[in-house]
């Protein structure tokens, strides 16, 4: 215990040497865009910010989606240093507002009227009190589903469009003498692969009842039951050889044509670039069974630090208007593999994908079915999230409990998770 | 030069007291190793034991996700109580604890005493045994985690030979996967725990075993009745260490089997990690830490009296 007090201890020391402060017009971003694509997709902002006379202090802190650039922005917002901006998402936004740490963005928002140019959904994270406090950098959507069309032709199944259709087409597909789905066992994708088919079988409206708003009958009810059922019946899909596989090894198993298809967020699409594939003919992407009608967004976001410089606000605003700029938002977007969180830009150089994230981003925002993802942590708080998690994932692995005892946890899994 | 060792009772006490300040450089002199010692004294007071009692402190408030000091009295340890991921966990470090400690102990011994037969290249066979050690308890656990994949591993290399109806698939199994922490620990610290007997039985007086055999105790009698009794101060020091490295285990679970599948195989050191620094509840990982430290100290502590009592007096 006392070695990670001391390793916390270490960080904030660290973090406070390693960082000097902010300098006038010039802005610090702590982020953990730092594989090779994403590093070139955040070097293209600070040219962007470069161009305009402003400096760009790079902070970025490698490793463990975030965990690790978290720990070391706790201590320096505790030793009362923070960077002038930070990658921080979803609900966790909030929380950083609560203890008066963000400044507000409101004149630059006032400006390019973000009210008109983001969805209502994406706005609300945005803002905390009412106030811009933040400014969104891409999004990604997290129900799709990619598929080998080898396998599939081999098995003679198309793209299921329903869960029950997933079911028989991974039947066909494990007769045929592949794997039907590709999964890591590790607890977020299970979440992941819950999410999706909680909302395949059930709806956005329940999503959103049971996993946004945590309403105990919804979580506890019958159509939970009937959303976790299906979640365990996708066991039978999977391959024993799942427990803690990564999830760009499941991916890996799609592209190899071990297996036949992954429940996985657009992220993936970088591991089938990569594999030098192209989307629509060496792989297949379709929303995840039954939901075409929604989309589970994850959308990374920089939040800003309340500072006291009026040079560095300055910054501050130059940055957030840059992030949501055409110039940036292609490239990285382009990059990373998600989509821009602005729906007006022209998408020809994008994938086809991609152009069908799009288009059902901007038809959900419209039309209802615009949820945020509950297993990327967009929409409860990190600790009923983790609690969530456990049941989740427990219930998956536990071959003897039943879907009515998972529900009555997932019950109190929400209740107890806070204070 | 005697009066420069004020810190070794013997030699103070023979002088008397008046003897240590005997000369003007006494003063100094006695003060020297204190004043050098000083520093560490106070970082470790510091760094250890006011950290413990900071996390005591964040175990009684609600802290989420920083530190905060609104005082909850003890609802964070209800919460743990009431917390079935806690209960997992604590009940695998039992399991973990207590097996690791135990084969770790029998296979070490039996391996020192095989070794002890003056057989020939034992220096070989010896660093064999012990190389483990000097390996992290990331790569045991990689190395491990592919073992044990049913379809990478073991399992698939004997059902390869022919043996189709073999399993071996205690890692995706979630009431086994405890196991197979159990068997990764133990080939790492095993060695180290033969090497820690060997030395021991090295230091055993021949003309001891001598005698006995003289009056016709047999080998394995010999080794129960006489060696063994001798070696309780070696099994004194290989109980502390591996039961620390039992409890401290963390990163072998996060290599070998990442808590997994679920959360079967957590343990409270990762249960404490994921609380305080990926959920932001800093108030129950404290709380987490602090029935750890408790833990360790309801072990240690009769174990250390006993054993160091018995000492003194026998």
């Amino acid at each position: 215990m006392s070695t990670l007090k001391k390793t916390t201890l270490a960080l904030a020391l660290a973090g406070a040497t390693l960082a000097t402060t902010a300098q006038a017009n010039e802005v610090e971003v702590l982020h953990w865009w730092t594989s090779g694509g994403e590093a070139r997709a955040a070097n293209v902002l600070k040219e962007l910010m470069e161009a305009e006379g402003y400096g760009w202090q790079d902070f970025a802190v490698a490793g463990g989606g975030g965990e690790t650039a978290m720990t070391v922005l706790k201590s320096r917002a505790m030793s009362g240093n923070p960077p002038s901006a930070a990658q921080i998402k979803g609900p966790e936004i909030q929380e950083w507002g609560e203890l008066g740490l963000l400044g507000d963005l409101n004149s630059v928002a006032d400006a390019e009227g973000w009210d008109e140019l983001l969805p209502e959904v994406v706005a609300d994270i945005m803002r905390h009190d009412g106030q811009y406090v933040a400014v969104p950098v891409n999004v990604h959507r997290v129900n799709w589903l990619w598929a080998n069309p080898q396998v599939l032709e081999a098995a003679g199944v198309e793209m299921p469009t329903t869960l029950d259709e997933l079911f028989e087409a991974g039947e066909a597909i494990r007769e045929a003498g592949f794997v039907p789905l590709a999964h890591g066992g590790q607890a977020w994708q299970d979440a992941t692969v819950f999410e999706s088919v909680l909302l395949g079988g059930q709806g956005s409206e329940f999503y959103q009842q049971a996993l946004v708003e945590l309403d105990p009958e919804a979580l506890g009810g019958e159509q939970m039951i009937d959303a976790l059922e299906d979640f365990k019946r996708t066991r039978e899909l999977m391959d024993e050889g799942m427990p803690g596989r990564d999830w760009n090894v499941a991916t890996a198993m799609v592209i190899q044509g071990v297996a036949g298809f992954q429940l996985m967020g657009d992220w993936a699409k970088g591991e089938f670039t990569a594999a030098g594939l192209t989307a629509g003919e060496d792989y297949l992407c379709a929303a995840a069974p039954g939901t075409e009608d929604a989309f589970t967004f994850n959308i990374d976001s920089l939040a800003m630090f309340r500072v006291s410089d009026d040079e560095e606000r300055e910054a501050q605003q130059a940055l957030a208007r840059l992030v949501l700029e055409p110039t940036f938002q292609e490239a990285f977007n382009l990059a990373k593999g998600s989509i821009p969180a602005r729906p007006d830009l022209d998408m020809s150089e994008f994938d086809s994908c991609a152009q069908q994230s799009l288009a059902d981003f901007q038809r959900t925002a419209e039309e209802g079915g615009l949820v945020p993802s509950m297993a990327h942590g967009m929409a409860v708080r990190a600790d009923i999230q983790g609690a969530i998690f456990d049941v989740v994932t427990n219930y998956f692995n536990d071959a003897d409990m039943a879907a009515e005892e998972a529900a009555e946890r997932m019950v109190s899994a929400a209740q107890a998770a806070s204070f | 030069m005697r009066d420069s060792l004020p810190m070794k009772n013997t030699s103070a006490s023979r002088l008397g007291p008046g003897a240590k300040r005997s000369t003007p450089s006494g003063g100094l002199q006695a003060w020297l190793p204190r004043l050098v010692l000083a520093p560490s004294v106070a970082i470790s007071l510091f760094f250890v034991y006011g950290f413990m009692l900071w996390t005591f402190v964040l175990s009684l408030t609600s802290s989420r996700m920083l530190p905060s000091y609104d005082f909850v009295g003890f609802g964070q340890y209800a919460r743990l109580m009431a917390n079935e991921r806690w209960w997992v966990a604590s009940t695998n470090l039992m399991i973990f604890g207590v097996l690791f400690v135990a084969v770790c102990l029998v296979i070490g011994a039996l391996l020192a005493i095989l070794l002890d037969q003056k057989i020939r290249q034992e220096g070989a066979l010896r660093t064999i045994y012990l190389y483990p050690m000097a390996l992290s308890f990331i790569v045991t656990g990689v190395v491990w985690k592919w073992l044990l994949n049913p379809q990478l591993g073991i399992q698939a290399m004997v059902q390869g030979w022919g043996f189709e109806s073999f399993r071996f698939d205690w890692i995706v199994d979630p009431d086994m996967a405890i196991y197979t922490l159990v068997i990764a620990a133990v080939w790492q610290a095993s060695g180290f725990v033969m090497a820690l007997f060997l030395a021991g039985l090295r230091g055993i007086d021949d003309s001891i075993i001598k005698a006995a055999q003289l009056d016709g105790a047999s080998l394995p009698r010999i080794y129960l009745r006489v060696v063994m009794p001798c070696l309780r101060p070696v099994v004194f020091s290989a109980v502390m260490i591996l039961a620390h490295i039992a409890i401290k285990s963390f990163d072998l679970v996060v290599a070998l089997t990442g808590g997994g599948p679920g959360y079967a195989t957590d343990l409270p050191a990762t249960f404490m990690y994921a609380h305080a620094f990926t959920r932001a509840q800093i108030g129950l990982g404290s709380a987490s830490a602090m029935l750890m430290l408790g833990g360790v100290l309801a072990i240690l502590i009769p174990y250390l009296y006993s054993e160091l009592r018995s000492r003194k007096h026998g």
